[in-house]
């Protein structure tokens, strides 16, 4: 038996022994994801139970150094527990901008003291983070961000204000993109990092087409930071946000991006109905969607593809751009092909049956898909310019 | 496995590209079509590809070959998809191999190591009409003395008037068999058709072909699994060398766009063109990942290898003819003359798309596969 073979029965064991049945349940509602922080309630006990068994094990973050709160594995051995987590179907124990995000901006940049702190709370689910990037005048030209921090010795006052800040009124503390020099477009920013508890924070949740307020407008009125506090070199920040918008793209297309990458085709065959030869009982329809089935299990290859070599140092640093765009569209067109297989019934906004709406909700929620993150434009424009190295792009 | 090449692979790549590349570049297609060559292929360059073991890459050591898998045999069909390299490799070291393989017994004795050493030339008599339809195999064998009987129309059989062997899926009693068809064989006639790439494909007339019993690959009416394996190998090799011929036209548009001025511009510059490029960049990557993925659950003989080459070939037609179009126009005019290899891409593609299902057809597969 190879290490890997052992490493895998030794998940499995693991796994059967300490995921909870009900943590192998498909996600049902939004509580189901499991984001902690110190606001966070927990829907019932199995969910506690596996974020603490994961936590104890390191496989929060798996790959992450032990020291840091992670089990250390290899990418081959963290992909291994994926796949033997898919197996059973098991829930994700903690999902995390802090996961995804800021923890690789830390391991990259950041000093062992930040590792150890940060990192261990981002870990055991301590502390939720958001994200404060964009500003009202600052969309896909983020890097003319305005929000000031004024040098005041031992702290920095941070005036301004970000727009869609994800969940900012339920997160903990902020990584956010700061000018600390007006003189400096690109080498004039610093990120910064601190509690949303501070005084002078506040959040006002934004009405959005869903009628959900997944995002924040986040104002900053004479925060004080420590100037401790930020990641990386001072005035530098440029570099750790463009880094981390590699791992957002990454997330973003890894993760969400594909939705749950089971047939559509399959999921609709009982509600549309079949003919005599058993096929989708709308022809039109069916081919469209056995069209995007096929751009869907395409995409699951190429995320395969794109994980085993971005995690080894083969992928193309502005690959994620690609992965950004390919997925972001590819789940817009999966919710019109929702919309559309759903019929009338799909149009419902807050019947119960309809759980509140899911369906028009969760399609309207993905057009910010290719907005959010840099814009599918944006991303073309990068794959344009750094790995098709066309002129003047 | 991680889903890229491993050290191994990346050498048989590193041998491979630049050999294709020297010895059959576009050119060498061009020579072939402008001598109206009646062969469809340079016996010359495949006595090369014999030199460095490729014909019998997928036949398995105990039969004289390499014994490796179809990501290996992508890569060489990936090169020859580049240079748009005439050439047997697909119909006669994948796809007939794959069923010989398969299959064992007498025929797989008898053609693998001549397949291996460069020896024969075999063909797939699969179509029988002009769309790819393997489940309505009208073709009949029927018991005559001591063998078989065989009696139908095939067509789109690519070496078909050249080959040693052709490889015909017949109807019988029960089911489907595969019969081993000798190019001497009395009552087989091939009537050869240049295609639109410059290809040499056949009608192929079956008028009371006798063969022996031990013709048959495989069992009598359990050819289905036989011909499954062939189907899957072909497709697989077809999505390769498509990504090859997308990838060639893609790089050969992109290094256009940094050459061409109009406007006092280089036209890679205008953003309406950068992003058609981008777009087709990530389809092209894409469609790689995919047929690697189908690659290696066929090399792992997984189940859910029937599903990914469907989707592989599907996905590899729509990214290479959208890379092809794409070529065509970015050209603009020049990209309309025959003196530019942009349009032999566009037509090889089209060629590749249409053998072993099209994309329609293996998108109403995928459908199939997940019960819908």
């Amino acid at each position: 038996m190879s290490d890997l073979d052992a490493f895998r029965a030794e998940v499995r064991a693991w796994l059967e022994a300490n995921c909870p049945p009900e943590m192998r349940e498909p996600i049902r509602d939004e509580d189901d994801v499991c984001w902690g922080g110190r606001k966070w309630v927990f829907k019932n006990e199995a969910q506690k139970q596996w974020l603490e068994a994961c936590v104890s094990k390191g496989y929060t973050v798996p790959d992450w150094p032990k020291a840091y709160g992670g089990a250390g594995l290899t990418a081959e051995q963290t992909k291994v527990l994926k796949q033997e987590m898919k197996r059973i179907n098991a829930r994700s124990p903690l999902d995390s901008f802090g996961i995804w995000m800021l923890g690789p901006a830390l391991l990259q940049f950041g000093t062992e003291e930040q590792k150890v702190h940060y990192l261990n709370q981002i870990a055991r689910g301590e502390i939720r983070w958001c994200q404060g990037y964009s500003e009202p005048g600052s969309g896909s030209d983020l890097v003319s961000l305005q929000t000031f921090g004024e040098d005041k010795g031992d702290h920095w006052v941070v005036n301004g204000s970000k727009i869609w800040t994800s969940y900012a009124d339920k997160a903990d503390w902020i990584f956010c993109l700061v000018r600390t020099d007006k003189a400096n477009k690109y080498q004039g920013i610093t990120f910064m990092l601190f509690d949303m508890e501070s005084k002078g924070v506040t959040t006002k949740p934004i009405l959005l087409i869903s009628g959900n307020s997944p995002f924040c407008e986040t104002f900053f009125d004479d925060v004080e930071v420590p100037k401790t506090q930020f990641v990386g070199e001072l005035n530098r920040g440029w570099d750790v946000a463009k880094y981390l918008l590699g791992h957002e793209r990454e997330m973003i297309s890894g993760g969400g991006a594909g939705g749950d990458m089971v047939s559509i085709g399959a999921l609709f065959a009982k509600s549309l109905g079949r003919n005599d030869h058993g096929e989708l009982d709308d022809p039109i329809l069916r081919a469209e969607m056995a069209a995007f089935d096929v751009d869907v299990f395409a995409y699951r290859a190429m995320g395969e593809r794109f994980m085993d070599m971005w995690k080894t140092g083969r992928a193309h640093p502005a690959s994620s751009n690609m992965m950004k765009y390919v997925g972001t569209e590819l789940n817009k067109r999966r919710h019109e092909l929702v919309m559309s297989g759903g019929g009338s019934d799909a149009l419902e906004w807050d019947s119960p049956e309809t759980k509140g709406g899911a369906r028009p909700r969760g399609w309207l929620r993905t057009k910010a898909n290719s907005i959010e993150g840099g814009t599918s434009e944006v991303m073309l424009n990068v794959i344009a310019k750094r790995i098709l190295d066309l002129p003047g792009a | 496995m991680p889903l890229y090449h491993n050290d191994d692979q990346a050498m048989l790549k590193d041998s491979v590209a630049p050999f294709v590349a020297e010895q059959a570049p576009v050119a060498h297609l061009r020579k072939l079509r402008d001598q109206a060559d009646a062969t469809g292929f340079s016996r010359d360059l495949w006595a090369q590809f014999v030199e460095m073991g490729l014909p019998g890459m997928l036949v398995p050591e105990e039969h004289g070959g390499l014994g490796m898998g179809h990501i290996e045999a992508g890569i060489v069909l990936e090169e020859i998809g580049r240079n748009l390299t005439p050439s047997p490799f697909l119909s006669t070291s994948v796809g007939a191999v794959a069923a010989l393989a398969k299959a064992g017994g007498t025929q797989a004795a008898r053609w693998l190591p001549a397949i291996a050493g460069g020896e024969a030339i075999v063909a797939l008599a699969i179509d029988e009409g002009a769309k790819h339809r393997p489940d309505r195999i009208a073709t009949t064998a029927t018991r005559a003395g001591n063998g078989f009987r065989l009696d139908g129309k095939k067509s789109f059989v690519l070496h078909g008037h050249v080959a040693d062997m052709s490889i015909v899926a017949a109807r019988t009693d029960g089911g489907i068999t595969l019969f081993a068809v000798p190019k001497d064989a009395k009552g087989l006639t091939a009537d050869p058709r240049r295609l639109v790439d410059s290809s040499l494909a056949s009608h192929v007339t079956l008028d009371g072909v006798e063969v022996d019993a031990d013709a048959v690959i495989g069992e009598v009416d359990a050819g289905g699994d036989v011909l499954d394996a062939l189907l899957a190998a072909t497709r697989t090799g077809a999505a390769a060398e498509m990504v090859g011929v997308g990838q060639g036209a893609m790089d050969m548009t992109v290094t256009y766009l940094k050459e061409r001025k109009q406007f006092g511009k280089l036209i890679g510059e205008f953003q309406a063109l950068q992003h058609r490029a981008a777009h087709l960049y990530g389809e092209m990557e894409v469609a790689r990942a995919t047929v690697m993925k189908a690659q290696e659950l066929l090399d792992q003989g997984s189940d859910g290898a029937r599903l990914m080459v469907s989707v592989a070939k599907a996905k590899a037609g729509r990214a290479a003819n959208l890379a092809v179009r794409e070529g065509v126009q970015m050209h603009g005019g020049i990209g309309m003359t025959d003196e530019y290899d942009i349009g032999l891409y566009m037509k090889r593609d089209r060629a590749l798309a249409e053998f072993m299902g099209d994309v329609h057809y293996h998108i109403d597969q995928v459908a199939r596969m997940n019960g819908y």
